[in-house]
């Protein structure tokens, strides 16, 4: 087991080492000089050179992606070109926001799928099931978005039990926090409730279908008993896989129910800075995201190995 | 008293009939064998014991044990009466354990889902029951994992969970049919011992014939879901009433003339061939170990030969196979094939004079393409391949070769049944007329009666195209009549190869002496019976 994490360990940071450098390249030859656009069209030559010097943009490539990577490990992500702030505290504040979101998001739609998708493969093929089946079909249809503006409509103009947008940060305290993410986390969760419920099925049927849950009720259980003892920690591995992707999605992925709900979030810091040519600011989100995904890729692969003894095994 | 009764079962799926009319019995401690080939309702009388059909299944008669009408039981009382009354293992040992469990776990389940005693009790009878089943708690201790066992050790942990709590009747559904023959040999000892210890009774499903006369005490001989005759074993061998059990008989034991060899020209020659595999790093920077799957092999099939490679799973058999296609580089020696050697870069002109006929009759077609398609699919290894007309004719004749009809050619597979699919696969090995065909366990998946047929079809075409082949498979009896000369195989090594019938009749080495022994055989079948059928 320990030999397997370690192995997944070095994978993770072999990662993490290229992502950077294809990060920094693509951003690089992406057109657009950061300087010039931030001083308009009809700066002087010698103002645009002042100011790249004072960016360090006049500096080699290779000693800007050395001291780019140098900074991000001590913490250093550089400062931002058109706020002059540095970027990380630009992007701690926003991932104050967006971490908490996704979580929030993926808690809701583990929620719902984990009883719907096993509700619905246990009455395979009967009313319950076509009933959850079509829920989820209309669920993965129907964009967030639209989601989105029916639930403001409906909890927060009509019923008045929620904020229409805006977030009051954390120092409001964590009810009203939670309580400002509440509906942008329903938005983003219903369409990944609806995903994972028709995995979490589907993988359920596979392993309904397989010789050791026969061997199960051989043994005297019932059906319930054989679902719940052999089938669901059988069943998680393919739902493991996509809770991760989920999680890597709903992190960066949310930048319309951001704007929709007015949050101070990670994917809308990303759009304005892409706007604004403020690549140190889109390097590091994007490294910053890249991070993310890899990590919960690992700790993807990490519960694997708890949840199936022959990956502890094999090394 | 009578254990088991089954009178006058029949089962409908949807609209069709399964089971017409089944009735038999087994008496404590009797074994009684179910046997018939694929679709004859083996199984599904089984699964109609333990109440374990598919949903749509609606069940007539009675089946009774000891006194309790099985069909009328509720689903709660069938969960109490499944594991404690009557057990069953089934077929395949590899996927028949959660791989996700330790087998102490499986094994106690049994136990505690019956509430038959508390944990720690419970827990003393589990290693119990294991060490009865062969499998001592120094060297398989409960927490042991499925994938840690081999297939053999899997079936005993099933033979475990079936009578943790000593059922009154253990139902067997093909308990050896994955197994090994020497493997087969101890399971088969196993539950003969476990009957009469317990005085169970054992109700056995198996197409295995020559098993079922070893085994049983009663045979009972199922066709299209209907008991076609049953009787004590000694008495039925001695009887058989019925046409079909006679074929049945005449099928498993199908003999073919084979034509005479010529003269000794070499086509497949291998030369101290060795095969390594890597294994897995020891330590995170260490080297990875090798595992030598081919051992220094030499042998040399001639031109108008028929040679068999026999030995049991994991001996190498496969990887020796891929290795002659061309498929995985040798480590040391070499293959040449008619005098050309043989790589993985090999040259389709090389490869065209080489061709194979796989087990799975199903898995190795793509369902998609018409059957003229598939069965020309090695014309793209000819730089001249036929056209047009020439095209077809040839398909057709191909067809006509292997007992189909040259309209054959533009159905789908799916169309086909089993033993059709594979005149399929030797047509479109035939096709290129290849220098040697590789038959890989070619007639294993087959029912005997297709067997005995395919057996047939081979032989003529042996006359009729001067075939040479490497016929590769764990099955004796087959081997022995459609081979001139064999391999005996084990561990990456041939341990013995000489004349098909001298090895058979006075094998040396110990191993094939071993593998001759634990192959059950049939008993001889009288005279006026064995040539009164037609396979």
């Amino acid at each position: 087991m320990l030999r397997y994490a370690l192995k997944r360990l070095l994978s993770l940071l072999l990662s993490l080492a290229v992502a950077s450098l294809v990060i920094f390249l693509v951003v690089e030859v992406a057109p657009g000089d950061p300087a010039s656009f931030m001083l308009g069209v009809n700066a002087q030559a010698d103002t645009v050179a002042a100011l790249r010097a004072e960016l360090g943009l006049d500096q080699g490539q290779v000693a800007r992606y050395l001291s780019w990577v140098t900074g991000m490990l001590g913490g250093d992500f550089g400062t931002s070109y058109t706020y002059r702030t540095p970027v990380a505290e630009m992007i701690a504040d926003r991932l104050w926001v967006s971490l908490p979101l996704a979580v929030y998001a993926l808690a809701l739609s583990t929620l719902i799928a984990f009883p719907a998708g096993i509700y619905a493969a246990a009455r395979r093929g009967r009313g319950g099931d076509m009933a959850v089946m079509g829920a989820t079909q209309l669920g993965v249809a129907v964009p967030n978005f639209w989601f989105a503006m029916m639930l403001v409509l409906i909890f927060a103009i009509n019923l008045r039990w929620f904020g229409a947008g805006g977030f009051p940060g954390w120092e409001a305290g964590i009810g009203a926090g939670l309580h400002a993410l509440t509906l942008p986390a329903i938005a983003l969760a219903l369409p990944q409730a609806a995903i994972l419920t028709r995995v979490m099925r589907s993988a359920l049927l596979d392993i309904l279908g397989e010789d050791f849950m026969r061997s199960a009720r051989a043994k005297g259980l019932s059906r319930r008993q054989a679902l719940w003892r052999h089938g669901l920690r059988n069943a998680l591995i393919p739902v493991l896989t996509i809770i991760g992707l989920q999680f890597s999605f709903l992190l960066a992925g949310a930048i319309i129910i951001e704007q929709v709900f007015y949050l101070p979030g990670l994917g809308r810091l990303v759009f304005q800075a892409i706007s604004a040519r403020d690549l140190i600011v889109v390097e590091s989100v994007v490294m910053l995201l890249v991070f993310a995904v890899i990590t919960v890729n690992f700790l993807v692969d990490l519960a694997y190995a708890l949840v199936d003894p022959r990956l502890r095994s094999r090394t | 008293m009578t254990l088991l009764d089954i009178t006058n079962l029949s089962l409908k799926i949807g609209g069709l009939s399964v089971l017409r009319d089944v009735s038999l019995t087994v008496d404590p401690g009797e074994v009684v064998a179910v046997t018939g080939e694929s679709g004859s309702g083996k199984s599904m009388t089984a699964l109609a014991v333990m109440q374990l059909l598919p949903e749509r299944a609606r069940t007539k008669g009675y089946v009774t044990l000891e006194g309790t009408q099985l069909l009328e039981q509720s689903e709660a009382q069938m969960c109490a009466i499944r594991g404690r009354s009557v057990g069953m293992v089934f077929q395949e040992p590899m996927t028949a354990l959660n791989p996700l469990k330790t087998i102490g776990e499986q094994v106690m389940e049994t136990i505690l889902i019956h509430q038959a005693m508390p944990r720690a009790e419970a827990e003393v009878r589990t290693c119990e029951v294991l060490e009865r089943v062969g499998l001592p708690q120094d060297r398989f201790p409960l927490s042991r994992y499925p994938h840690e066992l081999s297939g053999g050790q899997r079936q005993r942990v099933v033979i475990a969970m079936a009578i943790a709590l000593r059922p009154r009747l253990l139902i067997a559904d093909e308990p050896t049919t994955a197994l090994d023959v020497t493997t087969q040999a101890q399971i088969l000892e196993l539950l003969k011992d476990l009957v009469q210890e317990y005085g169970m009774g054992l109700l056995i499903i198996t197409h295995d014939l020559a098993v079922v006369a070893d085994l049983a005490d009663r045979i009972v001989v199922m066709r299209h879901g209907e008991v076609v005759e049953t009787g004590q074993t000694q008495w039925l061998l001695r009887n058989m009433r019925h046409p079909y059990t006679r074929m049945l008989f005449a099928a498993s034991n199908h003999q073919v003339t084979l034509p005479d060899t010529p003269a000794q020209h070499p086509l497949l020659e291998v030369r101290g061939a060795v095969r390594d595999y890597k294994t897995p790093r020891e330590s995170l920077f260490g080297k990875p170990g090798r595992y030598r799957a081919v051992n220094n092999v030499s042998f040399t099939l001639h031109r108008g030969e028929r040679l068999g490679l026999v030995g049991e799973s994991g001996c190498g058999k496969s990887t020796l196979t891929r290795a002659i296609l061309g498929l995985e580089p040798l480590q040391e020696g070499e293959i040449r094939l008619a005098g050309t050697a043989v790589t993985p870069d090999l040259k389709s002109a090389i490869r065209q004079k080489m061709q194979v006929v796989f087990q799975d009759p199903y898995g190795s077609f793509n369902p998609r393409h018409r059957v003229a398609r598939l069965v020309s699919e090695p014309f793209h290894l000819l730089d001249d391949a036929p056209t047009g007309s020439a095209r077809a004719d040839l398909i057709a004749e191909t067809l006509t070769a292997v007992g189909l009809e040259p309209e054959d050619g533009q159905k789908y597979i799916h169309q086909f049944s089993g033993g059709q699919r594979q005149r399929i696969a030797i047509a479109r090995a035939l096709i290129t007329r290849p220098e040697l065909i590789i038959f890989d366990e070619a007639v294993s998946a087959l029912d005997v009666s297709v067997r005995a047929r395919i057996l047939d079809l081979m032989a003529e075409l042996c006359s009729a195209y001067d075939l040479s082949y490497l016929f590769i498979s764990h099955d004796l009896s087959v081997v022995r009549t459609i081979t001139d000369r064999c391999l005996v195989m084990q561990r990456g090594e041939i341990v013995e190869q000489g004349a098909t019938e001298e090895i058979f009749a006075n094998p040396r080495h110990p191993y094939t002496q071993q593998l001759i022994a634990a192959a059950p055989v049939l008993p001889e079948i009288p005279e006026q019976n064995a040539h009164s059928q037609q396979a």
